[in-house]
């Protein structure tokens, strides 16, 4: 048994309304910015989880991001092999 | 005619559903979300609040509460489900109505008075409506503006599926789609909107419209019980 550690970034899908990236976007010309566009603002949870190998261990990250993490309806995801970090790697 | 209103960690307008469903005639008490177990209720009001304080998305936790599998199973067997505000973003995370809420297009949170028409007469939640009225309700969230891919808003509206929408001066306070306020289950039998018909239960409080929803409900929930 191994851990892995992943990130699971979320995203709303396009066409769904983004009123949080509207909003950031929006703001931007207060800061002298007017050349960025197609703001869209997710989410992102890192976590590691207990696995016979890396592939078991993605299995169950993509299942909570489906069923969880991300409302399939609006949002879309990926998952992503990390490093764990080194604090947690010693203990 | 016993009616379970759903106490999650983070409800707060579990008592005020407790008190409008008994001023519409019903028997009424709170179901505390780890006990499974209905105790005998008739229909189930998942009510307004934060359930586990809308981490994540709201209501994407409350949804694996113990009680929402005795939920889903009641709603299974035909019986009778109304989920208000907060209770309606629960029923749509477990998939009990179609759609999604989205954060309100103003980004604020939003409350105020709304006036909603409905479409229908001929469902459990809307039978004792008197035709051509329609409803003065408060809303009181930040996530409700209704959204679902536009074919299946086709689909819904084609079926009859949109039981309330914003209407008049008042206006669509979240942006949502269609300018939906409350929608139902294909087998009609679960209802989610996110006004709150509890809040406008006596003239006191401004309105007395959400009574008539809740008398609908209990009176359709009787007419089941006798009929069973």
């Amino acid at each position: 048994m191994s851990t892995y550690r992943f990130c699971v970034s979320v995203m709303p899908k396009p066409g769904i309304l983004d009123p949080q990236g509207r909003a950031l976007e929006g703001s931007l010309p207060h800061l002298g910015v007017d050349s960025v566009h197609e703001v869209r603002v997710g989410r992102r949870v890192e976590l590691s989880v207990d696995g016979a190998s890396e592939g078991a261990a993605r299995a169950v990250v993509e299942r909570l991001a489906d069923e969880l993490f991300a409302n399939p309806l609006i949002e879309s995801w990926s998952v992503e092999a990390m490093a764990r970090p080194a604090l947690e790697a010693a203990r | 005619m016993k009616v379970g209103v759903v106490v999650f960690p983070g409800s707060n307008c579990d008592r005020d559903a407790i008190h409008a469903a008994r001023l519409a005639g019903a028997q009424a008490e709170p179901l505390w979300h780890e006990d499974p177990d209905l105790h005998g209720a008739d229909a189930v009001i998942l009510p307004g609040g934060f359930a586990y304080g809308d981490y994540l998305r709201a209501g994407a936790l409350a949804r694996f509460s113990p009680i929402m599998g005795s939920v889903r199973e009641h709603a299974e067997r035909g019986g009778l489900v109304l989920g208000i505000c907060n209770g309606f973003q629960v029923l749509a995370e477990a998939g009990l109505v179609p759609g999604a809420l989205l954060r309100n297009a103003s980004l604020r949170f939003e409350h105020r008075w709304v006036r909603l028409t409905v479409t229908r007469r001929d469902t459990a939640f809307t039978s004792a409506i008197p035709p051509d009225v329609t409803l003065l309700m408060p809303v009181a969230h930040g996530e409700g503006c209704y959204t679902s891919p536009d074919d299946k808003l086709d689909a819904l509206e084609a079926r009859g599926g949109v039981l309330f929408r914003y209407v008049g001066p008042e206006g669509n306070p979240n942006g949502s789609a269609r300018d939906v306020a409350g929608v139902l289950s294909e087998r009609e039998n679960v209802c989610g909107l996110m006004p709150h018909p509890e809040r406008a239960s006596e003239r006191l409080l401004g309105s007395d419209d959400g009574l008539l929803l809740l008398r609908s409900l209990v009176t359709s929930a009787g007419q089941r019980l006798a009929a069973a």
